[in-house]
């Protein structure tokens, strides 16, 4: 907390925010423990849990942070997966390849990123798609993966099953904390302060020297890898690779899902958007197309009645930050100022 | 050889038909709307669904199925487009996408996986051609597809530039707010242009189910053609979509030769190379070049 002139000052923790912070900790230590006491599916279920707490946070640092409303994200998931079977193939421990296979995607994403980050608006989000309808030809294309039929990452049977499930658990656990560790400490660095700028208005960005160009491809990059990772885990728990379910558009249309209802542009939105999305799945996936149809509405109502989602209007009613990633003016006496982050 | 290339050629007069509507709506309203495909397919269920359950032919379909698609594209503009693009331009994207999933999926609960396809019940004119000296056949609904993508543009281009409503539209697009100092209502002027461009989206999924079959998820494919159309054609341009759709179906005819899945990579390919030349050999940014100058672009794809 910093002093001003008048009693006013500028803090970034708060009480709230601190105990928020430890409370998350916490949580990470018990869900480290977790696979020692549950059963084989509620695994597996929290393990598709992490992967889509991955997703939803790396959309939103790109279409949140960066507005870069992306609809062919689902290039790095199945690139992510894609480059783990063949990495595998080649003779690497299949857990190293899909680390491994994230860089290389990281790696693409970077010149990609020079392309598509000339593309403004629907052009980047369609422009996209594209990529991704292109790349799952080619990947097609290569003898390993069969076409449309896919193949597994075989490798992994090396391990018996309850190793196996409890390995990729705890790796998707880390690699959440991981993403979401670089995104949080990211966005409290000085690079963040450009992001969040870039966020309110990018014109006046640039016009107080934000680098935006080289900003908004750093959280390309990051995305790319991190959606990578997710794509990697989410075959490592399914083993089976079919380009159909990888490189599918449904992916992205989840993504947005979880961050329009989240709350665009929060950290915290992606996090709680994922995990509502999480326990709708769990609840109504068995209804199929009812379920989809649901999901879709939702989207549509939430982007025309809450465009800041469930978190931003928390945010805005409660006066709540739990992991900040902004400062707040604090003035002397009664008054609230409703900061926005 | 000269086979592929006509065959090609023609295929982008269904392109050009699929494209007219997103470049005609991004040019009025600055929105790409991601649902453009899927309400294509769903205006080829409609005709289906005439056609099948009660004996009315495609053509004749067409009579109810367009209204009803103008009246579609009058309240997605007053009551999802309007509002969602008041709320920056990140939103529409969004909101269509949203819409785009409930359309598939509604459309998958009411009609089940199953492709199907208007063909049984336009007679032969499906597989009729007539043969053009050095034996080469041109189909005959390929060349009414082109026919109709020709008389499409000319008639918007008349429209635009004839017609008090469609010079509105034009201010409107160039820029509402001076437009409405002189008494044109933007929100009323967007509705009627969204109208317009559902009729063409109607039209394209009438050739869609002629020319080949269609499922419920066909929309993200139609979408992705009709984009790459326009972008190649130069996004907002009119007769541009016309060139962007025979580039675009020129490279697929042409990549089917090659590869069975050349087909579709050879469009993308195609996409992507315009887009490179674009970017990188004019550096004309696409969207971010200034408003004039794309007003400039758009009236001269007309002279």
């Amino acid at each position: 907390m910093r002093a001003l002139a008048n009693d006013i000052s500028i803090e970034r923790w708060t009480r709230s925010s601190r105990l928020a912070l430890s409370t998350m900790g916490a949580v990470l230590c018990l869900l480290a423990l977790a696979p020692l006491v549950l059963g084989a599916g509620a695994v597996d279920r929290m393990t598709a849990l992490f992967v889509y707490v991955i997703l939803a946070a790396m959309w939103n640092a790109l279409a949140g942070y960066g507005g870069l409303v992306s609809v062919g994200q689902q290039v790095f998931f199945g690139l992510g997966a894609y480059f783990t079977i063949r990495l595998a193939d080649a003779g690497l421990n299949p857990f190293l390849s899909l680390f491994a296979a994230a860089l290389i995607t990281g790696a693409i994403s970077l010149p990609l990123s020079l392309f598509m980050l000339r593309l403004k608006g629907g052009e980047f989000a369609i422009g996209m798609w594209v990529i991704s309808a292109l790349t799952h030809m080619l990947v097609n294309l290569d003898r390993l993966i069969q076409g449309e039929t896919g193949t597994s990452l075989i490798s992994l049977n090396v391990y018996d099953s309850s190793t196996r499930r409890a390995v990729i658990y705890w790796l998707a656990l880390a690699s959440m904390a991981a993403l979401l560790g670089a995104l949080f400490a990211l966005l409290r660095s000085r690079t963040g302060a450009a992001i969040q700028a870039i966020r309110d208005n990018e014109d006046a960005a640039a016009a107080v020297g934000v680098h935006v160009i080289g900003t908004k491809r750093l959280l390309f990059v990051l995305a790319a890898f991190g959606i990578a990772v997710a794509g990697g885990l989410w075959l490592a728990s399914a083993t089976t690779f079919q380009p159909k379910t990888y490189f599918s558009v449904q992916w992205t249309a989840y993504m947005i899902f979880m961050v329009l209802v989240g709350g665009i542009g929060k950290f915290e939105g992606a996090i709680l958007g994922a995990v509502l999305f999480f326990i709708i799945e769990t609840f109504f996936g068995a209804l199929g197309v009812w379920y989809l149809i649901g999901l879709g509405a939702t989207a549509v109502i939430f982007s025309l009645y809450l465009p800041r989602g469930l978190w931003g209007e928390i945010e805005r009613r409660f006066d709540l930050q739990l992991l900040p990633v902004g400062y707040r003016l604090k003035l002397p006496g009664p008054t609230k100022i409703q900061w926005k982050q | 050889m000269i086979d592929t290339l006509i065959q090609g050629i023609l295929l982008g007069g269904y392109y050009a038909v699929i494209a007219c509507g997103l470049s005609f709506m991004f040019f009025v309203m600055r929105i790409i709307n991601l649902a453009h495909g899927s309400l294509a397919v769903a205006s080829g269920y409609g005709l289906w669904l005439l056609a099948s359950k009660f004996g009315i032919p495609p053509f004749a379909g067409l009579l109810i199925v367009l209204p009803v698609m103008a009246a579609v594209g009058w309240l997605l503009q007053r009551y999802l487009l309007d509002r969602s693009a008041r709320g920056g331009a990140l939103l529409p994207i969004l909101t269509t996408f949203g819409l785009a999933i409930v359309i598939d999926n509604l459309l998958f609960e009411q009609f089940g996986a199953d492709t199907r396809s208007l063909a049984p019940f336009i007679g032969s004119l499906s597989y009729d051609s007539w043969e053009l000296p050095g034996g080469i056949y041109v189909g005959k609904l390929a060349v009414l597809m082109m026919a109709t993508a020709i008389a499409l543009l000319g008639g918007l281009q008349l429209f635009l530039s004839r017609f008090a409503l469609g010079r509105a539209i034009r201010a409107t697009a160039e820029d509402p707010d001076t437009a409405g100092l002189v008494g044109i209502d933007a929100r009323k002027v967007n509705a009627f242009a969204a109208a317009i461009a559902m009729v063409t989206v109607g039209i394209a999924g009438a050739f869609l189910g002629m020319r080949a079959t269609f499922d419920p998820y066909s929309g993200g494919p139609q979408l992705l053609f009709a984009f790459e159309a326009a972008v190649i054609g130069g996004a907002g341009s009119l007769w541009g979509t016309l060139i962007g759709g025979v580039v675009l179906g020129l490279a697929q005819s042409l990549g089917a030769q090659f590869h069975p899945q050349g087909f579709l990579i050879g469009g993308h390919v195609a996409f992507l190379l315009a887009l490179f030349a674009r970017l990188f050999l004019t550096g004309v940014p696409i969207v971010s070049r200034a408003r004039i100058g794309k007003i400039r672009l758009f009236l001269r794809s007309k002279t």
